[in-house]
């Protein structure tokens, strides 16, 4: 009796773990035959992700292969031709053009693939309407002077210290990186900001904190926050972030997301970005906190 | 090692015993083994895993573009600068250090008073309750614990403090404090009951009344155990990571007060190690941290211990 019983235990154990073999090597044929390298933007790489899983739905075979380092690093691969879709969160250089063309004897082609714009968020009792470029540079920056709602001339309901309690990113996040660079010309942040890390939390914080600055993707807007206009310089004309300002690009916080191929991409590579260029992509995108291309897509949520 | 065949004690033999098979003393001997091995992996796994941290922070030591005195006494890290790269991590120790002892003022009296609470003074029905109710505190994840101090606490700081934000050194404090009071209480609960019941009789006997007996008995006789409970509740407040990441603010400066938000060597690490290239200087310093952090429970530790033997010797 017993050893019959250890048997049948046997057996069962050995038909689960070649199950369990069977359903991995089943997977493994397509992983092998259709894989797209995509490289590239860090500040990409979370919607890269989103439509990379997203296409596996739409095309199960094909696996798109994402990983981030940064839009230098995804350039750099396209000229050593190790990738089919480098992503970039700034314009090709000229230089860079030259070696790919130079290296692959191909010319890079742009797709423009969506927008990024931060939107700079204050509690919704704070009166502040507009902030330049100077005054924000004042309050973020490791030199700046602005510490204190009163130095604005303002005086905040229910911050009862007065004092501005600057909300931030932890430091590996694109959104942190591209409000360095565009804000602070690359200069370094004032110790002591609130890091969080995610572009809700930033948000989330603000509306319950009414002596709370902070920046986020537009997209994660809500009821309890204010979005501030931003201007240059002072003097110049101060523009909302709307997606519209963006498309327009007066917005001056907002940057065009793209993908680089080599050449006029054909097969499966052309099949994707056609996706990510057709509603379907650029819902994602949207949902990832960024703004679409055009008003058609992501028309559903607005 | 026991013998298989009878031994005879002085001249009368034993009743012989049925001779066990080699089968049998093989099994003995790897369950033997096997009960050895457990009892000396945790040394293993400890050196295994200071080895391993050591190993991935050690080449960043010999570079020159690390400073040691800046890493322990700067307050600077911009670990990803674009103009000039810092990593000073005297603002992660102090922030650590700073929530770490308001958990411990809050928690010792609060822990070590219910443990004495649940241990003497309560009825056998109360105590059965409590029991399970502090077991079941144990039991709460730490990311439910800083999901109530994003939320619940740090709302509530905001209204009856004049701290702008509530998110700080006083909210992950409390948190972490609430978190280490079911370790000090069940372990020192275990302290105080492992005092042999004749010294209470003793106690007594003598005339002593029950807060007498407590102050001037229990105590003393419990105190390694005591010292070691709060010892692993302060363990656990140093080494806890999501609730102080959620609760504290995540900003880097040395606090002014306890109202100010600091960020952790622990929340620091789960923050940014995500994110940082593997084998870069960044990744190398964030397990230079980690080795900081090994070296802080170390010196608790160490501290306690002597602290034992001390009072030992008197």
């Amino acid at each position: 009796m017993t050893t019959s019983a250890r048997a049948v235990v046997h057996t069962g154990v050995w038909v689960c773990l070649s199950a369990c073999l069977g359903a991995f090597a089943g997977c493994r044929p397509h992983a092998e035959g259709a894989a797209i390298q995509n490289k590239g933007s860090d500040t990409m790489v979370s919607v890269a992700q989103a439509w990379a899983e997203a296409y596996q739905k739409v095309v199960p075979g094909v696996a798109v292969e994402v990983s981030g380092g940064g839009s230098g690093t995804g350039i750099a691969s396209l000229i050593r031709g190790t990738v089919h879709i480098a992503n970039a969160s700034r314009d090709i250089k000229p230089a860079e053009a030259a070696q790919v063309l130079h290296n692959t004897g191909k010319e890079p082609k742009d797709f423009k693939v969506g927008y990024d714009a931060l939107a700079v968020f204050v509690h919704r009792l704070n009166p502040l309407e507009a902030i330049t470029f100077e005054q924000l540079a004042g309050i973020y920056r490791e030199d700046g002077a602005f510490t204190h709602w009163g130095q604005f001339g303002l005086s905040v309901p229910g911050c009862k210290r007065d004092e501005i309690v600057r909300v931030s990113r932890q430091s590996s996040s694109g959104t942190y990186e591209f409000f360095r660079e565009r804000v602070l010309s690359n200069r370094d942040f004032k110790l002591g900001s609130l890091d969080l890390n995610g572009s809700k939390e930033v948000v989330e914080l603000v509306a319950n904190t009414p002596c709370a600055i902070g920046y986020s993707g537009m997209g994660y807007a809500t009821s309890g926050v204010k979005m501030l206009k931003v201007a240059m310089r002072a003097g110049e004309p101060a523009y909302a972030p709307t997606v519209e300002a963006t498309w327009q690009q007066t917005y001056p916080i907002a940057r065009s997301l793209h993908m680089y191929t080599l050449g006029e991409p054909t097969g499966i590579v052309r099949d994707y970005l056609d996706w990510v260029l057709s509603n379907a992509g650029q819902r994602i995108l949207e949902e990832s906190g960024y703004v679409p291309l055009s008003r058609d897509a992501g028309a559903e949520r607005r | 090692m026991t013998p298989a065949h009878p031994v005879p004690v002085g001249d009368v033999a034993l009743p012989a015993r049925p001779r066990r098979s080699r089968w049998s003393l093989g099994v003995e001997w790897i369950i033997e083994s096997a009960v050895r091995l457990s009892g000396v992996s945790a040394i293993i796994f400890v050196l295994a895993i200071f080895a391993f941290i050591f190993r991935e922070a050690a080449p960043v030591l010999v570079s020159e573009q690390f400073d040691p005195l800046e890493f322990l006494f700067s307050v600077q890290w911009y670990p990803t600068s674009a103009v000039d790269i810092r990593y000073g991590t005297l603002a992660l120790t102090v922030g650590t250090v700073s929530v770490t002892l308001l958990a411990m003022v809050l928690a010792v009296p609060f822990g070590l008073g219910a443990a004495i609470f649940v241990s003497e003074f309560c009825g056998r029905r109360t105590k059965e309750a409590l029991k399970i109710v502090i077991e079941l505190l144990a039991a709460i994840p730490s990311v439910v614990w800083g999901f109530i101090g994003l939320t619940v606490l740090s709302r509530l700081v905001v209204e009856h403090t004049s701290a702008p934000v509530g998110v700080n050194v006083l909210n992950g404090g409390i948190i972490l404090a609430l978190m280490s009071v079911p370790i000090i209480v069940s372990i020192g609960e275990d302290a105080l009951k492992a005092v042999p019941d004749s010294y209470r009789e003793a106690a007594i006997a003598m005339g002593a009344t029950r807060w007498q007996l407590v102050f001037r008995v229990l105590l003393p006789a419990a105190k390694n155990g005591l010292l070691a409970a709060v010892l692993l509740g302060t363990g656990r407040a140093v080494g806890e990571t999501m609730a102080v990441l959620m609760a504290t603010g995540h900003a880097v400066q040395i606090p002014d007060g306890i109202l100010d938000s600091v960020r952790t060597l622990t929340a620091n690490i789960a923050a940014e190690l995500g994110e940082a290239p593997a084998g870069s200087d960044h990744y190398r310093i964030l397990f230079l941290t980690g080795v900081q952090l090994f070296a802080i429970t170390f010196a608790v530790n160490l501290a306690a211990d002597l602290v034992i033997r001390g009072t030992k010797r008197k």
